[in-house]
């Protein structure tokens, strides 16, 4: 086996039209949020309802994956797999500006993102969402070191299992933060589950390596460098594995709360009668979010099988936290148990949302900006391996 | 006999401290209501503020006490070519529920119930989210970074964001958009030795529905009739311990 060479991308007229569409795209959501910042959030489809909107979706999708990007240099420092290795670099760089993006978009929809500075100086430390900004900015910090340290020449092995599992141990903190956000939410019924912190690391892995997978294969693409098929495949079944992680906890979860009194109401409404968030739930988050890329990737592994699992675990993600954020939203908090009510403002009645262009342009900007970042890393630090073709990796 | 409102306020001004609010010169002290340090450090550890709401003498066709709160605390009238009844705020709002199995019919205002344990201000991560030492529940407009946690913790809906520009504001309750606000308890009035606007508009329509008062306080009419009638606390399984109470409901 070879020492593995990293070098920069390079500027091709190719990578320069990625590039601005990206920078397009975050332009647009740049005039969404003065927009917004203008006329108020009147303008988006979020309401005194259904106050989390598709913006958090996009962020916290984003979070979520970050996290799961981390993996390919987790497997190969914790878990010693050296075909992960050449990867490790960019998979810490890619977190980093995956998490940039999910968070840029929490910050921007802020009511106030003028005051992002009081966020970050005056802490309630009852408050898990408070906690959550010191695990992301930790982040910041523990997976940069690492990113550091495998790009320093000449350091012992060990300092780089060190750092690997500092970082590994950090981000399943971090994902487990993100899960308790829903966990705290005790009054409503569609959050308040404890299987909702491994939910997310089960969602976190299979939503992480899918990004990984496109993103590097993207750039690899663009820069004219071979992607072996064997590694592709390997991805892809590890990927079917993750996907079925999570299929197993969202089966649990559903499960749980089938059996709980309180959670059947909720349980109906996502599982049966709850129109758009049923067919979500079991169209896209079941059948194309799961079933699909597992059939893919274990019946028909391909490379193309493969990419397209990794972008349906993309779509089915987004679909289930759409499902978790604004279906337990819409879903209505039962004030009167044992009343029907008969007046009163958007009162025990299912609260409707439909997401504005704003709205969207936000959370994609928030996906192109991570994107954009990672590709100008790519460019500017020594993250990508010169090839990753299979000849690299008797096995 | 007296009514209840005055019973109240009487109670109120027993207290010393309450009165000393009093002779504060107004324009020193009005840029700080709505819920900043310099409001809660009025706040009287000796007191807990609640009401009772007797579902029973509840009219389903009034809503003064909804309209008096828009009037005192200036919200209601955000408009904009885009707003309606989603996006206006409510602080206090009026439901009336039948009961599934009797078919007995009640009207009742829900607004924040001021919970001893309350879920706004454990995940608010700025610390805007308050409460004052006498169980008032408030946000501090000044650091609110509008993120709606609060909203999504909150068991009763009883906070609202504010989806755009206020036009008319009042002089009680200082509003902004993009940041959430939800029932002060009028504070601006208790910290007067005053009784709060809904509870004054309930007795003068007429039906008393709502008193206001100390719970801390064995003697204060709220706690009597506590102690004497059986009433409850809505969404009781999460053990909120709200200030607001219902009797009959
Ligand atoms: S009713 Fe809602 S807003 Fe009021 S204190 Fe309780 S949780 Fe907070
Ligand atoms: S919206 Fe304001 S008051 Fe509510 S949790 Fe966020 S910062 Fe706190």
């Amino acid at each position: 086996m070879e020492r593995t060479i990293y070098r920069t991308i390079k500027a091709t007229p190719a990578s320069w039209g990625v590039a601005i569409l990206l920078a397009a795209i975050i332009g647009a959501a740049g005039l969404a949020v003065l927009t917004i910042e203008h006329y108020g959030h009147i303008i988006t489809g979020m309401n005194n309802q259904i106050v989390w909107g598709l913006p958090h979706v996009f962020a916290i999708f984003l979070i979520v994956a970050a996290s799961g990007v981390l993996n390919v240099a987790s497997i190969s420092s914790v878990f010693g797999k050296k075909a992960y290795k050449p990867m490790a670099r960019f998979s810490a760089l890619l977190s980093i500006t995956v998490l940039l993006g999910g968070l840029a978009i929490l910050v921007l929809d802020l009511g106030r993102p003028d005051r992002l500075i009081v966020a970050m100086t005056k802490y309630n430390f009852t408050s898990i969402f408070a906690w959550n900004m010191i695990l992301y900015n930790g982040f910041f910090a523990i997976v940069g070191a690492y990113l550091v340290v495998q790009m320093t020449q000449g350091l012992s092995p060990r300092v780089h299992k060190a750092a690997g599992i500092a970082a590994f141990t950090w981000r399943l903190i971090l994902t487990t933060g993100t899960g308790s956000i829903f966990g705290w939410l005790v009054a409503r019924p569609g959050y308040d589950a404890a299987i909702m912190g491994p939910l997310f690391i089960a969602m976190s892995f299979a939503f992480g390596l899918a990004l990984f997978i496109l993103v590097t294969l993207a750039l690899f693409r663009l820069d004219g460098r071979i992607f072996g098929d064997k590694l592709m495949l390997r991805l892809g079944n590890l990927l079917g594995v993750f996907v079925a992680v999570v299929l197993y906890f969202t089966i649990v979860q559903h499960l749980t709360a089938l059996y709980a009194e309180e959670h059947a109401g909720i349980e109906r409404f996502i599982l049966l009668d709850g129109g758009a968030y049923t067919t979500l739930f079991w169209l896209v988050q079941v059948v194309l979010g799961a079933l699909v890329p597992m059939a893919l990737v274990f019946l028909r592994p391909s490379r193309a099988s493969t990419i397209l699992a990794s972008f349906l675990v993309i779509l089915g993600g987004l679909a289930q936290i759409y499902v978790i954020v604004i279906g337990g939203q819409a879903y209505p908090l039962q004030i009167f148990p044992g009343y029907e009510v008969l007046e009163g403002f958007n009162e025990g009645v299912v609260n409707s949302y439909s997401p504005t262009i704003y709205e969207l342009a936000l959370g994609l900007g928030g996906v192109a900006l991570a994107l954009l970042a990672a590709g100008l890393g790519a460019k500017i630090l020594r993250v990508l391996p010169t090839n990753l073709s299979d000849a690299n990796y008797p096995d | 006999m007296t009514n209840r409102a005055e019973m109240t306020r009487r109670d109120i001004l027993k207290s010393g401290a309450a009165v000393a609010t009093l002779t504060l010169a107004p324009g020193v002290t009005l840029m700080t209501f709505g819920g900043s340090e310099a409001n809660a450090a009025r706040a009287d550890a000796g007191k807990r503020w609640g009401l009772l709401i007797d579902a029973n003498k509840c009219a389903a066709d009034c809503s003064a006490c909804v309209t008096a709160c828009k009037t005192e605390n200036g919200w209601g009238n955000d408009g904009g070519e885009h707003s309606g009844p989603e996006t206006e705020s409510a602080w206090i709002r009026k439901v009336t529920l039948r009961d599934k199995h009797t078919g007995r019919q009640v009207s009742a205002p829900v607004m924040c119930q001021h919970c001893e344990s309350p879920p706004c201000v454990d995940v608010c991560p700025t610390g805007a989210s308050m409460q004052r030492v006498d169980g008032i529940v408030l946000v501090d407009k000044h650091i609110c970074i509008g993120c709606r946690y609060c909203m999504m913790a909150c068991p009763f809906k009883a906070r609202s964001f504010v989806h755009s520009d206020v036009p008319e504001q009042s002089v009680n309750a200082p509003r902004g958009k993009g940041v959430v606000e939800s029932c002060t308890l009028c504070v601006h009035r208790v910290d007067r030795g005053r009784i709060p606007a809904c509870v004054e508009a309930c007795e003068a329509s007429g039906n008393s529905a709502i008193l206001f008062g100390d719970l801390k306080d064995p003697e204060s009419p709220i706690s009597r009739a506590l102690k004497q009638y059986s009433s409850i606390a809505l969404r009781a399984d999460l053990e909120l311990n709200p200030g607001v109470r219902y009797q009959n409901l």
